[in-house]
């Protein structure tokens, strides 16, 4: 340890033991986690890629001031250079400012995508580990029937329902992680349930919703937070590729699975077109990954130090 | 007369249906309590107790647990109340102590905020009214320096003080009722003499009637007035306390009085052994026929193998279900 961040260990009042148990949660348990993943160099690293990626989007056109749409058919498919340091693709533009906008586009649609699932998948994950029953029998089902499909081809088909478009590619991959998150949040509900706190406030008269608001959503939190970390990482890997498929979001938007899938015919004679897209992917899809797995180590009460 | 008693159970049965078969924890149980008394629970585990006492509150899962017969409380019957007038009741008329207090607080949610909860959904007070009422109780129950504590969350604060709070959250509303099932278990014993002190003051004060469930016969000597002891999800004994440990009638509750080690008894100069009961209690799917305890029993008889024993009436509150006495 030594991060000189640990308070001293207070004495108990009437000098009894106390009991740590397997408390969580509290503010002091917050910063505990935080310094924990502080400590934690993959973490970090995660951190900062999407840090950078935030940063990029926000100022994006400070940093890349010209239109990233214009087509310039005279300059198409030049080599990095001064002027365009990640050269150019068939159409003339430029593939750094292109990249530039596209973490706009990518982030929003990750966001827009884990606020979908988050929004739909957490009540109906609550409803079902709660209540149990045939009303959880009924959502299992459907959960299950949802889960039978590879995520990605669910999105696909529904895609293929909806049409292309960004608001549709947000619905269909936010919907594809709908059944995670009631699966996720089910299992992590069913044991809550099960806690003596719970049957308490069932023995003090506390309305189910409420017991649902301040009992049972708090404590299962955690890996909430965490798989939204992890599903921003899959919502933008999605996203790219329905927009390598051109089902996505559709031109000129710039969009990197677009810009990778038009670079794919000249990846022989211009590798860049292709490679820069890819790469900036890559690290997005990474830093969420990262990050989320740190924000499990460090937000896991069970694991200790 | 029966119009008096705070609370009746008649015939109470808790069927769970379940993959391996049907359950029956709790087989035809009746018993009542007068206000202001404290009635003593008292069986092996798994012989209905806890069962019995989460029935009252409708608190077991239903699916699987299935309800028959009548709980009445101040003339209203529990088991066909609707949800709304049950949940005034729960926390309010009646309410409840748990067996572990190390886990029966939310782990995220102040001792406070968890004490005016109750508060606030039975007085209908506002928050502020309802923060400083928990802090009275929570000095009611001895903790020092309520407002911090109040302040603190539930890891901060040891086994005993965490059982404290559970007592003040229970008693917060004035309830008629509390049910304590195993409230001293999980603790070491000086603190149990504390919480059990403090339990009988605050049911003074109070004036409510405590149903005490445990197995710690060292407890209901100490608290109870009246005791009904259960076996296999049957009433096999119901005695004022003092007949209950001057002379137990049935060999059950003989056996549990005979097991309990007595500091200063010399066993070793009388050649005798602590005694036991023989045999564990039998699988709830496979109850013995006829008396449910013959195969323990040390004075087993021919009938007790083939017909269930009548429950013999000796008294006032003097009861017992065993062929000896019929």
């Amino acid at each position: 340890m030594g991060s000189g961040k640990e308070k001293t260990v207070k004495l108990p009042e009437e000098g009894r033991p106390s009991f740590e148990g397997i408390s969580s949660g509290t503010q002091s348990q917050f910063r505990k986690g935080l310094a924990k993943l502080l400590r934690n160099k993959m973490a970090v690293f995660g951190g900062i890629l999407i840090l950078g990626y935030v940063v990029t989007a926000i100022f994006a056109p400070i940093l890349y001031p010209g239109n990233p749409s214009a087509p310039n058919l005279m300059r198409s498919l030049e080599r990095p250079s001064w002027e365009h340091p990640l050269g150019t693709d068939e159409l003339g533009r430029s593939i750094l400012g292109r990249i530039i906008y596209g973490s706009r586009v990518s982030l929003m649609i990750s966001l827009g995508v884990v606020s979908v699932g988050l929004l739909i998948g957490v009540p109906l994950g609550l409803i079902s580990g709660y209540y149990g029953g045939k009303v959880d029998f009924v959502l299992q089902r459907i959960t299950d029937m949802l889960l039978a499909f590879p995520g990605f081809l669910l999105a696909l088909a529904l895609v293929a329902i909806l049409g292309v478009g960004i608001n549709n590619t947000v619905i269909s991959i936010g919907i594809s992680m709908v059944p995670i998150y009631i699966r996720l949040v089910r299992g992590c509900v069913l044991s809550v349930r099960e806690q003596v706190y719970v049957e308490a406030a069932i023995a003090v008269g506390t309305p189910d919703l409420r017991i649902i608001r301040r009992h049972i959503l708090p404590n299962v939190m955690v890996p909430i937070i965490v798989q939204t970390s992890l599903g921003m990482g899959t919502a933008i890997l999605f996203a790219a590729g329905l927009g390598f498929l051109g089902i996505g979001v559709q031109p000129p938007t710039p969009e990197w699975g677009a810009m990778l899938g038009s670079g794919r015919g000249y990846i022989f004679n211009s590798p860049h077109v292709a490679t820069f897209p890819g790469l900036a992917i890559f690290l997005a899809v990474l830093g969420f990954n990262l990050l989320g797995d740190g924000l499990r180590d460090a937000l896991d009460p069970r694991s200790k130090i | 007369m029966n119009g008096d008693h705070l609370l009746s159970i008649r015939n109470l049965r808790v069927r769970f249906r379940v993959y391996e078969g049907v359950a029956a924890a709790v087989d035809g149980v009746d018993f009542f309590v007068e206000k202001g008394e404290t009635l003593g629970l008292v069986g092996e585990s798994g012989c209905g107790k806890s069962v019995t006492a989460m029935s009252i509150l409708r608190l077991l899962p239903s699916p699987p647990a299935e309800l028959e017969g009548e709980i009445r409380f101040q003339g209203k019957n529990l088991l066909e109340l609707p949800q709304d007038e049950l949940r005034k009741i729960r926390g309010g008329a009646i309410s409840m102590i748990f067996q572990e207090p190390m886990t029966s607080l939310n782990p995220l949610l102040t001792i406070g905020e968890q004490i005016s909860e109750a508060i606030v959904l039975h007085q209908g007070v506002s928050r502020q009214e309802a923060w400083d009422r928990a802090v009275e109780m929570l000095a009611r129950v001895q903790i020092p320096s309520p407002e911090a504590r109040a302040k603190d969350y539930p890891h901060k604060l040891s086994g005993g003080m965490r059982q404290r709070a559970m007592i003040a959250m229970a008693l917060s509303c004035n309830p008629n009722l509390l049910l304590a099932d195993e409230p001293t278990t999980a603790l070491d014993v000086t603190i149990q003499a504390q919480i059990m002190d403090l339990m009988e003051r605050l049911r003074e004060e109070i004036g409510a009637s405590i149903i005490l469930i445990t197995h710690n016969l060292g407890l209901i000597a100490e608290m109870a007035r009246e005791v009904v002891v259960m076996y296999a999800g049957k009433v096999v004994e119901e005695a004022p306390v003092r007949e209950l440990f001057s002379e137990p009638l049935h060999p059950y509750t003989q056996g549990l009085l005979g097991s309990v080690p007595v500091i200063g008894r010399k066993f070793k100069m009388e050649k005798k052994r602590l005694q036991e009961i023989p045999g564990i209690v039998p699988s709830i799917f496979e109850m013995p026929k006829g008396c449910r305890f013959h195969p323990r029993c040390n004075r087993v008889m021919d009938v007790c193998r083939f017909e269930e024993p009548p429950m013999v009436e000796m008294g006032q509150r003097r009861r017992v279900l065993c062929w000896l006495w019929a």
